[in-house]
């Protein structure tokens, strides 16, 4: 009877856990089969589920209208250099903190986190304010600054929990050994958290390439990235749901790759500090 | 190379003293081993002459220079841990070259010191794998190997064999011991284990609490120990200490006798008692004698098997010369 009963059960938790799935996945389904519609079966009702004319004409329109080349290269940009440059401010900060902690570093993280609180459009006025005012509006490095700065926290949130698995002992050895602090962070305590910061890079790199708050409202043509790409086909006049559709496709598809090919790193780092 | 003199030395956490001022001097070529129960600070001592702790106030000068503030890399002072410390991801060559890298040796140099000390550690035929694909008794000697190739003017052992089983921990014990004679270079030692500092050292330190309660050899140490407290951690199995009027009778407050120091007889002798558990080694026997009236339970050491049950009656007498005797503070009286 007991085998039973988990059969059942485990039947019952395989079809959740695929419903849920389903549902997850759905809208990027749905998505997907849309960009490959005409504007009129986009829009027609009842939706029209797989039996349609499938069309390349809206990848071919949005390539036309616009330039997805320089949009994509904008947030490789964009996401790549700001999470470079986080990962490069973190480092030291998490060694600090997880190696030679004072009394306040537990004030420190907890403030940190603290300003993700802060709505972003809190400190809009001031940012553009700033960005005028140095001539840089619209230019990558801009975005680089301003995403690395809003995903810093959880750079070092994410390196300081994974340098904290590290055995002091191995540190004070290289130190031992010779090692000054240069060294001690390049040779030994980086290749050790390697794991942790692929995960951390990889992380951050899609946080930074689904960013539209910041990307959309600090670029106008030069720098804009996909983010800003997908927002010009909501035109005022009437949404072409066809077009937006291929757009995003085109937004999302790249990440998309990199996630797929990358899960076991990313879930280790979404669950961060939840498992040994 | 290789003095190390500690003058005024204090460690505070926060508001904790762990090390009240203290001074001691470490002689070239000395094997010393600082030796205390746990928490005694002994570990933090040797951090302090590491460098990995800074010294709260006082004077490390190693080989007569003032070594207080300089850095761990400076010192010229290599150290072997408890957990070995090995790089993870680095194979058992690199690990060993790492502190002659950091030197800014070329590479031919430094595999010649590595293929040298590889030979000596019998370590050669795993130079190319990694730390997670070796024993503990191996890791054991790469970190050896790591400290070796430094040509350090000390070694600092922090409880180096407390991870290793106990047939591999005598067998480490008598290679650490025999690289000291090879090498002739200092080194101290960190252990709670008295039986590894009675048999390395050339010099204990008993610490308890921070502070130095007796430095001297194993064999001073185990003849005149100056208090209560060394006498009770130095000897296996424990010096059996009696006070009250028995005490008095010598003029003392305390008496002290070891095991070994007890004749056991089954018809007379100087104490009457019953015997609790005895425990055969084949060389030795140990006895726990209860109801003397003197202690709760008194230790006996015997030389070969001797016959003795639960329950049996018997009888214990010192050996008279080789009576310790304490005051009231604890201390030896001569």
């Amino acid at each position: 009877m007991a085998r039973a009963i988990t059969t059942q059960k485990k039947v019952m938790w395989t079809a959740l856990a695929w419903a849920f799935g389903l549902m997850m996945f759905f809208p990027i389904m749905w998505t997907f089969l849309t960009s490959f519609k005409t504007e009129a079966t986009a829009i027609s009702d009842p939706p029209v589920w797989f039996f349609f004319d499938w069309t390349l004409e809206n990848y071919v329109d949005v390539q036309a209208r616009s330039n997805y080349p320089k949009a994509l290269m904008n947030s490789i940009i964009i996401a790549v250099g700001s999470t470079l440059l986080g990962i490069l401010i973190a480092v030291p900060a998490a060694w600090s903190m997880a190696f030679v902690p004072s009394n306040r570093t537990k004030d420190i993280l907890l403030w940190m986190l603290s300003t993700k609180m802060l709505p972003a459009v809190g400190v809009l006025y001031p940012l553009v304010l700033l960005a005028k005012w140095l001539g840089v509006m619209d230019s990558r490095l801009l975005l680089v600054v301003v995403l690395m700065l809003i995903n810093l926290p959880i750079i070092v949130w994410m390196l300081y929990t994974y340098f904290r698995e590290i055995p002091g002992e191995i540190l004070e050895a290289s130190r031992m050994d010779g090692a000054n602090l240069k060294d001690e962070i390049l040779y030994v305590l980086t290749p050790m958290a390697l794991p942790g910061i692929a995960s951390t890079i990889l992380l951050n790199i899609i946080l930074a390439w689904n960013e539209a708050f910041w990307t959309i409202l600090l670029t106008t043509v030069d720098a804009a990235p996909l983010t800003k790409f997908i927002a010009s086909f909501s035109a005022p006049e009437g949404l072409f749901y066809a077009k937006l559709s291929a757009a995003s496709m085109l937004a999302v598809a790249p990440i998309l790759i990199m996630g797929w090919f990358s899960q076991k790193q990313l879930v280790r780092g979404l669950t961060f500090g939840a498992v040994k | 190379m290789g003095n190390i003199s500690l003058n005024q030395v204090t460690k505070s956490f926060g508001d904790v003293q762990v090390i009240p001022p203290l001074d001691l001097d470490i002689n070239e070529g000395e094997f010393v081993v600082f030796v205390g129960p746990s928490g005694c600070g002994k570990s933090t001592l040797l951090r302090l002459i590491a460098g990995l702790e800074d010294t709260t106030s006082g004077h490390i000068s190693i080989d007569g220079n003032d070594a207080t503030q300089l850095p761990p890399a400076k010192r010229g002072l290599a150290m072997v841990f408890q957990s070995y410390a090995l790089y993870p991801h680095m194979t058992v060559r690199k690990n060993i070259a790492f502190p002659l890298r950091m030197a800014g040796l070329d590479e031919a140099a430094q595999n010649a010191k590595i293929d040298a000390a590889a030979k000596a550690l019998n370590l050669t035929d795993y130079l190319d794998r990694k730390p997670g694909q070796l024993s503990g008794g191996q890791r054991q000697r790469v970190a050896i190997g790591r400290a070796i190739v430094r040509e350090p003017s000390a070694f600092l052992f922090d409880e180096p064999l407390s991870n290793l089983d106990a047939a591999l921990r005598v067998g480490m014990r008598l290679e650490i011991m025999e690289l000291h004679e090879k090498l002739k270079t200092t080194m101290i030692y960190v252990t709670h284990d008295q039986v590894e500092a009675m048999t390395m050292a050339d010099k204990i330190v008993v610490l308890q609490a921070g502070v130095i309660e007796q430095v001297g050899s194993p064999l001073e140490l185990y003849h005149a120990p100056r208090n209560k407290f060394v006498a009770g951690f130095i000897g296996s199995p424990k010096m059996n200490q009696i006070e009250g009027p028995e005490a008095a009778k010598y003029d003392a407050t305390t008496i002290g006798i070891r095991p070994e120091h007890l004749t056991v007889s089954k018809t007379e002798g100087m104490w009457k008692g019953r015997v609790g558990v005895a425990e055969h080694l084949g060389s030795d026997t140990f006895i726990h004698v209860h109801d003397t009236g003197l202690l709760d339970m008194m230790t006996v050491r015997i030389t070969g098997d001797i016959e003795a049950r639960h329950g049996d009656t018997i009888y214990l007498t010192p050996v008279a010369d080789q009576m310790h005797r304490f005051d009231e503070k604890g201390l030896r009286i001569a």
